[in-house]
């Protein structure tokens, strides 16, 4: 009994001796986490307030993306946005928004999350929305003035929704036990 | 659940909770240091066994929700696309792969004789319960030594002792893991999956000794 009672103790002292070792953590604060909860769900939970037309979106496409982007979105390499239909089945298959992405949910989350490269966060919900429909009529999914909003760029069918499978694999050696 | 990390583009994945639960790890410390910027200082996911993309670095925020988010790096990135255009999606598990570490490339044998040829193996799917070298060319094989002890979710270090004659040789190793599967040939992989599926490579490894004793990649 007085040995396990010795043994509590040190092992408390070593769990409390961690933090000011390494120097990591302090409790996060409603402010916090309510700050940092941007995801937006395929569905559009998490779509903020705010609404945006591809019409609008052109001024501030060519301010803050065009740079890398290109001027209507066709790209330099990596960075294309439009075309690619009919590619994925080819040895040089394009992936943009338009060929490739199943949802028009992430496109929001990405760019309000990570754009412009140089300066994530500086555009207003209002020109995100914006900047989300330009894109997606270049690619020929939404009308020029179609309004995106909460309600709205969940709805939108990315012409690639059926694209994906489920993991399959294993696809080569014995097929043997179940996965796990 | 979600996992974001604080780097510029606040990547995060969507993660099975079952497998969090059962394999995860924040870490934050590493031999006895706090883990390194370039490693995800102060706290990194670790996700044993799945994609390292999944092992968010400077990780900020955990959330539990009731869906995958299909993230930028879920979607557009990190998926696998197959011959007939539709792509596979979360293919989070890493399938048995091993690589001879030595001799390998851009090293130079001395001379014919004595070389004990070494490597590493790992899978996602549990333990790595063999692995065969050639140095034929992939025509034989001979079991290798495995060291112990062989963990889940793992490195697994192999060595196998090899006489070299001199002659030109291609080397090479294949694993097995626990659920039974064994490691496939480049040609095995890319017939089921084509060219476009670059995300998951695990074919063998094959390095081309010279008459010389230069090692070059095949």
């Amino acid at each position: 009994m007085y040995k396990s009672a010795v043994l509590i103790v040190l092992a408390t002292g070593l769990a409390m001796a961690q933090s000011p070792k390494y120097k990591v953590g302090k409790p996060a604060t409603a402010g916090d986490i309510a700050q940092r909860d941007h995801f937006v769900s395929p569905d559009g939970k998490g779509l903020p307030a705010g609404k945006g037309t591809a019409a609008e979106g052109k001024s501030v496409y060519e301010r803050r993306c065009a740079t890398c982007h290109g001027a209507e979105g066709q790209g330099k390499e990596e960075a294309a946005l439009v075309g690619g239909k009919g590619t994925l089945t080819t040895p040089k298959p394009l992936k943009t928004v338009g060929s490739y992405w199943p949802y028009s949910t992430t496109l929001f989350d990405y760019i309000n999350r990570a754009m412009p490269f140089d300066n994530p966060g500086l555009l207003t919900h209002d020109h995100v929305y914006a900047v989300s429909a330009l894109i997606l009529y270049w690619n020929g999914i939404i009308g020029e003035h179609d309004v995106m909003d909460a309600s709205t760029l969940a709805k939108v069918k990315m012409p690639n929704r059926d694209g994906f499978v489920a993991d399959d694999r294993p696809d080569t050696g014995k097929r043997i036990k179940a996965k796990h | 659940m979600l996992a974001e990390g604080a780097d510029a583009c606040k990547l995060f994945r969507s993660l099975p909770l079952g497998k969090v639960l059962k394999d995860g790890l924040v870490a934050y410390a590493q031999n006895g240091e706090a883990i390194r910027p370039s490693q995800g200082y102060p706290l990194r996911l670790i996700v044993p066994g799945y994609e390292g993309n999944t092992n968010i670095k400077w990780l900020r925020q955990l959330k539990v929700v009731d869906q995958p988010y299909m993230a930028k790096d879920e979607t557009s990135k990190y998926t696998d696309l197959m011959p007939d255009g539709r792509a596979r999606q979360f293919t989070f598990d890493m399938d048995a792969k091993s690589v001879i570490t030595h001799p390998s490339g851009g090293r130079k044998l001395v001379g014919p004789g004595f070389y004990e040829i070494r490597g590493l193996a790992w899978t996602g799917r549990g333990r790595i319960e063999k692995v065969e070298v050639s140095v034929d060319g992939g025509v034989t094989w001979k079991a290798a030594q495995l060291q112990e002890p062989r963990l889940a979710l793992a490195f697994t270090r192999f060595r196998m002792p090899w006489k070299w004659d001199g002659s030109e040789v291609q080397i090479m190793s294949r694993a097995t893991d626990e659920s039974g599967y064994l490691q496939p040939s480049r040609e095995e992989l890319t017939e089921a999956r084509g060219l476009n599926s670059n995300y998951h490579y695990n074919g063998t490894k094959v390095w081309r000794i010279a008459a010389d004793g230069e090692v070059h990649s095949v």
